[in-house]
């Protein structure tokens, strides 16, 4: 530690601009980003470039406003995390209540902006994002229910809806469908993960899957939620918003999707052990590049539309 | 007498204090931008209300009415 990152007075770790940032959860963001796009980019109307941009950024820094606000309550659980260990708060960089502080400022920032920029159906959509994440997420259902994944799902697959809105001013069917694929694909990207990372839920007593239900428990949920996600997927594809594109890659990487969480439900602990939980960690992998993909074909569609290629 | 001699801190906060400087300025251009967009989006508005301004809308065409 050097004198340039140090407190003089106090000694203690002072914060620098990189670790505010870290605060609103730059990964989760990128997310966010991405997905909020393409509901903007796949909805009928089109906004200009401008309104567009600033559309992104305002739904961006409200995810940002509520990871900073979920760091500000979670300090205590991710201060026994190791992957969580390093966050600003536990770490001591940044205090819990500059925390909180920026968390309800920027949340009041990007909802007020938002509404101003595009419309207050939008606007509302973000707050309610905010709001979901975290209160009803971080500090109700989190450490009280095994489900605390599901529920915090919910949050995470807004922003296409609100990018959506961002346009038309409403919520359609094509919207719901788009949060309903990153509802359903929570659940086994996160369980699956749950599953090689077991040591660090269970010491942070967060009631995981893993922990309260039992490991078999967990790979049978991970299964019969990659069942429930199939036919939301397709089913956006058979909506104005999909075309040939999302329809073939959704056809091919559902049933990618299906047989590796097939695999992961039949295989009993010893063997995942004896392989290091090969078959967990590739339907983790797989399910990252799987929501990119699907969103990635939604956007290709889009640009198939505009330039009037394939007839669609 | 001016301060001339430049504190620790200083220093220490110069970083943050950039960093805080660029994202406001980023922010104010932003909100210049989008009010670009929105008076070009708006020509047509009413600026009180922001409503279809009817006496500058362009007449639509109408062959049958004058006979053409």
């Amino acid at each position: 530690m050097t004198d340039a990152t140090t407190n003089a007075t106090t000694g203690t770790p002072e914060a620098q601009f990189g670790d505010y940032v870290q605060l609103l959860k730059p990964r989760v963001m990128s997310l966010v980003v991405f997905t909020a796009l393409v509901g903007l980019l796949v909805a009928p109307g089109g906004v200009s470039p401008m309104i567009g941009l600033a559309a992104i950024l305002f739904i961006a820094l409200g995810a940002g406003a509520s990871g900073a606000l979920n760091m500000w309550y979670d300090a205590d659980i991710d201060r026994i995390m190791k992957r969580t260990r390093g966050r600003p708060v536990p770490s001591g960089r940044v205090d819990a209540g500059e925390a909180l502080s920026i968390g309800i400022a920027l949340s009041v920032m990007s909802v007020a902006m938002l509404g101003l920029a595009t419309n207050w159906v939008a606007a509302g959509l973000l707050a309610f994002t905010i709001f979901f994440y975290a209160v009803i997420y971080t500090m109700w259902l989190k450490r009280l229910t095994p489900q605390n994944i599901v529920i915090g799902g919910a949050a995470g697959a807004f922003p296409p809806v609100i990018g959506w809105a961002a346009v038309t001013g409403s919520v359609s069917v094509e919207a719901l469908l788009m949060f309903g694929l990153i509802f359903m694909w929570t659940p086994p990207h996160f369980w699956a993960l749950a599953l090689f990372m077991k040591a660090d839920y269970h010491e942070a007593k967060v009631p995981m899957l893993t922990v309260t239900h039992g490991r078999t428990e967990t790979r049978r949920q991970i299964w019969i939620y990659s069942l429930l996600l199939a036919p939301v997927a397709l089913g956006l594809g058979l909506t104005p918003v999909a075309g040939p594109v999302y329809l073939a890659a959704a056809v091919v990487l559902n049933a990618i999707f299906l047989i590796r969480a097939f695999a992961v439900w039949r295989r009993d602990e010893a063997t995942a052990e004896a392989d290091g939980f090969a078959a967990e960690k590739r339907l983790f992998r797989f399910s990252l590049s799987y929501l990119f993909l699907h969103f990635g074909a939604l956007l290709a569609d889009a640009a198939l539309r505009l330039t009037g290629v394939m007839g669609v | 007498m001016p301060i001339t001699q430049t504190h620790e801190l200083h220093t220490r906060r110069f970083g943050r204090n950039l960093g805080v400087a660029l994202s406001l300025v980023a922010f104010a251009a932003i909100v210049f931008g989008l009010t670009v967009a929105k008076i070009r989006e708006g020509a047509s508005m009413e600026a009180y209300d922001h409503q279809p301004r009817v006496s500058i809308t362009p007449p639509v065409s109408n062959g049958s009415e004058d006979g053409q």
